[in-house]
């Protein structure tokens, strides 16, 4: 079974949760004998694992032509590079050039040079790419990869990579992850016959609330309509998907994610904030709740003022908790981190006794099952995908900031429920794997290979 | 009441548990020292109604009608106190049918805890002064002495049979493990190793089971369950002289198995079949006692229970949570009987309902389905969150309390008033 892939983010050119997984999944699909050509925007091209070839889509030649076509689209963006190598590795990734947010935020201030995410890493400002003519009259174009403000336009170019690499490949079937790469997955379909597999991680629901960019709307609802099949990482977003984009229940199939297991990495000591820590750790955005976090945090300490809080990450509504945080005279027992490294997120797991995510929408959320790695306790909404899976995790609904205290109060109170919940959540976790996600795919690969 | 019925020489004992526990209200940490009430009575007595009209009302009424016409039908209840309390609260009508049950001499009421707790576990004097206050309740609502005894769902251990016998019973039920029983059967009378005179009765879980569970498993072989099938397995497995147990929830009739499900037609035509039929004679457990000798003397020196796959205490203190909440409350009984105040003692009690610990489980697959089924919380941790805040709630209460008392020992009744309204 060859598989031809598209995907925003592949490790080490990841911001968030979706090339973390793609990582994993690819690694367990790989172990099933099912080889992968993985089709990054910007990469390296390189073999990550046995089965799986990451080629970069700006390493991929595509007719002049066709790109002044595109690139004249894009009114004064500059030439584009795009190069070809030769790719020996079996594992092909490809990169292509992408400055839209997909996590925009209409708050004004929130523009494309200040953006520092959490875990985000952006390629900010011009691409300064130049378009570069081959002695064949091919051209390539230099993706950033990123999700700047030209997104958009590093989609539809995307897309035309895709048609070349659909054109130059043999596969039996196409996997698209997230909307990014949807026109992707479908010119490949067009090109090449082959059933279209889209993979939802996030909608435009999840990010934007109810502003929704309708573009981006058009074009994952194109996705869902012309995909063959749909996986949805939650029931969640199953349900979003039926609901807001109209699509038949019976099309989407709910594949959960994995976490893969940790290695042991030893991190700097941490200063010691005080005897009990509360985290929240994630985008500051409307979509991750943080408001609710400091909220309850405010009540909390009216029973523990000896507790300490740190919100980690950075986002749009940075400067509204900050504001927030002061108004409520807690700032001596609330820390802001800003963006952190992965390595300082390791030092803020082992301090912390309680992680929280008060998350609004949550299709999936990858912290948590790293929180419990770390051998810290949840409480998670249950207004996130993740909680269809953990059961050993308390879970509040994200508006209910009485709750949310309440249950960082028991555990901070009762240290047989903290035990219980570290004890039983770690042996559950184990089986939230790759390996479940990746069997439940082939079964979906094998259902559309053989009924086409 | 014929003892003498010489055909008959196999002997059948229904028997059924009637419990509803005093659920408790949600109670956040931020509840703690504020004078929120501890039980959701309002739900309570939503479920008591529901139930009383699906499971225990029309019930009664088909065993009134089956001893009308055949009196040789025996069966033996046990209601917990809480359940009664209940009942006569919000669905008074059961209680008379309850009675009317009493009276046709064809009904033997057990003993057991009032509260269905685990006190045997507290101490032996609370465990007794809880069963004390059983007997009253059924004297007073039923007008009828218990002489047998069953301990909440089924607890046994030597231990525990020796402060029952000193409490005058004639014998206890617990249930028929195959570890425990190796080669014995479970269909015989047996008495307690310290020769004290107490009989042990003891389930037989799989004749028991195939009512309680699997009636309704449609993937069982044997489904549907017809009274004709069941006696042929009676009869295929029982010889002369043998007492066979059966234990259910009442609850099995009408709530656990919807009407839908034909268990009320079940039940009627497996009691009238058994009735006619010319081997069995049904009995209850002081009729047995007073016909037949025990077979032998049956030695249970851990403790065991009917509940869960590992029949012993796990289900109420299979984990840590469990073990610190049971423990906390249990290490309130010297302060809040030094209170001498029978509200806070009332309301301590209510709190060792075994219900509080079993919601509290984190059992997985089918018992942890079973959990799921009777647990008001969506997990295990809500279920302790809420019962830790308000057993921490009163002990803050006790505290004051005492603290009030300290101050000034003559406003004792004062206080009583102020804090336990």
């Amino acid at each position: 079974m060859r598989v031809l892939m598209f995907g925003w983010e592949f490790p080490p050119h990841i911001s968030g949760g979706l090339g973390t997984a793609c990582f994993g999944l690819t690694q367990s699909l790989a172990k099933r004998n099912i080889h992968i050509l993985f089709v990054a925007p910007k990469a390296n091209d390189h073999t990550p694992f046995k089965g799986v070839d990451v080629i970069s889509a700006s390493n991929i030649p595509v007719p002049l032509l066709s790109a002044k076509k595109n690139l004249s689209a894009i009114s004064g963006k500059g030439e584009q590079k795009i190069e070809k190598k030769e790719n020996s590795s079996k594992l092909i990734s490809i990169t292509v050039p992408a400055e839209i947010l997909p996590y925009f935020s209409s708050d004004s201030q929130f523009n494309e040079t200040t953006i520092e995410q959490w875990n985000y890493q952006f390629n900010v400002g011009r691409s300064g790419a130049s378009l570069e003519k081959d002695a064949k009259a091919q051209v390539r174009y230099p993706f950033t990869g990123g999700y700047g403000s030209r997104l958009l336009d590093e989609v539809k170019l995307y897309k035309e990579v895709a048609g070349e690499i659909a054109r130059e490949n043999s596969f039996d079937i196409i996997h698209a992850h997230d909307w990014s790469t949807y026109p992707a997955g479908i010119e490949a379909k067009k090109i090449s016959g082959k059933p279209l597999i889209i993979h939802v991680h996030a909608t435009e629901y999840d990010r934007a609330g109810e502003n929704v960019d309708q573009r981006v709307y058009e074009i994952e609802q194109s996705g869902m309509q012309k995909a063959d099949r749909i996986i949805a990482v939650s029931q969640m977003t199953k349900d979003t998907i039926t609901s807001r984009y109209h699509i038949p229940p019976i099309k989407v199939n709910v594949v959960h994610n994995g976490v893969a297991p940790k290695k042991n990495s030893s991190c700097a000591a941490m200063p010691q904030l005080g005897n009990k820590v509360v985290t929240f750790l994630g985008r500051i955005t409307q979509q991750k709740g943080p408001g609710y976090f400091v909220e309850a945090a405010h009540k909390v300490l009216q029973r523990f003022p000896e507790v300490h809080f740190i919100m980690a990450g950075s986002g749009d509504l940075l400067p509204k908790m900050i504001e927030r945080v002061a108004s409520l005279k807690i700032s001596s027992h609330f820390h802001f981190t800003g963006f952190l490294s992965s390595t300082k997120v390791d030092q803020i797991w082992s301090i912390s006794n309680i992680y929280v995510m008060p998350s609004v929408s949550e299709p999936f959320g990858i912290a948590p099952l790293e929180a419990v790695m770390a051998g810290v306790p949840v409480i998670i909404s249950n207004q996130s995908g993740v909680s269809e899976v953990v059961h050993h995790a308390i879970k509040v609904d994200f508006w209910d900031t009485e709750a949310l205290a309440s249950a960082i109060c028991n555990l901070l109170a009762y240290k047989s429920l903290t035990n219980t919940i570290r004890k039983k959540s770690e042996v559950e976790i184990k089986k939230i794997n790759w390996d479940r996600a990746a069997k439940k795919i082939n079964t979906i690969y094998h259902e559309l290979t053989t009924t086409k | 009441m014929n003892l003498r019925q010489p055909n008959k020489d196999r002997y059948l004992n229904f028997y059924f548990q009637v419990h509803q526990p005093r659920r408790l209200g949600q109670f956040s940490f931020f509840d703690i020292g504020t004078d929120r009430d501890y039980f959701d009575d309002g739900l309570n007595q939503i479920i008591m109604r529901r139930i009383a009209k699906e499971c225990y009302q029309p019930t009664n009424l088909l065993l009134l009608k089956l001893i009308g016409k055949y009196p040789q039908i025996r069966i033996t209840f046990s209601i917990s106190g809480v359940a009664l309390k209940q009942m006569e609260r919000f669905a008074p009508a059961v209680i008379e049918s309850f009675r009317m049950l009493a009276a046709t001499g064809s009904v033997e009421f057990l003993s057991e805890t009032y509260y269905h707790s685990l006190s045997a576990l507290v101490s032996p004097e609370e465990f007794v002064a809880q069963v004390q206050l059983q007997n009253k309740k059924i004297l007073e609502l039923l007008g009828v002495r218990p002489t047998v005894f069953r301990n909440t769902e089924l607890i046994y251990s030597d231990e525990i049979g020796r402060i029952v016998r000193d409490m005058g019973f004639d014998g206890i039920l617990t249930d028929g493990l195959d570890d425990l029983l190796k080669h014995r059967s479970p269909n015989h009378l047996y008495e307690h190793p310290a020769n004290n005179g107490l009989r042990l009765f003891f389930r037989n879980y799989t004749l028991s089971d195939d009512i309680a569970f699997r009636f309704v498993q449609k993937k069982m072989k044997t489904w549907p369950l017809t009274p004709e099938k069941y006696i042929q397995w009676l009869e295929s497995i029982t010889e002369k002289k043998d007492l066979i147990t059966l234990g259910l929830d009442y609850e099995t009739f009408g709530e656990h198995q919807k009407k839908e499900t034909g268990i009320f037609q079940f039940l009627e035509g497996l009691f009238a079949t058994v009735a006619r039929h010319k081997k069995y004679r049904m009995i209850t457990p002081s009729e047995a006692i007073a016909l037949l000798p025990p077979v032998d003397s049956f030695s249970i020196p851990n403790l065991i229970s009917w509940a869960d796959e590992e029949r012993d205490l796990s289900a109420w203190l299979g984990n840590e949570m469990q073990q610190d909440a049971f423990e906390t409350i249990k290490e309130l009984e010297p302060v809040v009987k030094k209170t001498g105040n029978p509200v806070m003692l009332n309301t301590w009690r209510y709190l060792q309902t075994s219900d509080h610990l079993y919601y509290i489980s984190t059992k997985k697959g089918e018992d942890g389905n079973i959990h799921n089924y009777f647990s008001p919380y969506p997990s295990p941790y809500e279920a302790f969150m809420n019962y830790m805040n308000i057993v921490s709630d009163f002990s803050l209460r006790l505290n004051n309390y005492e603290r009030a008392q300290a101050l000034d020992p003559t406003g004792r009744e004062k206080n009583t008033q102020i804090l336990v309204t």
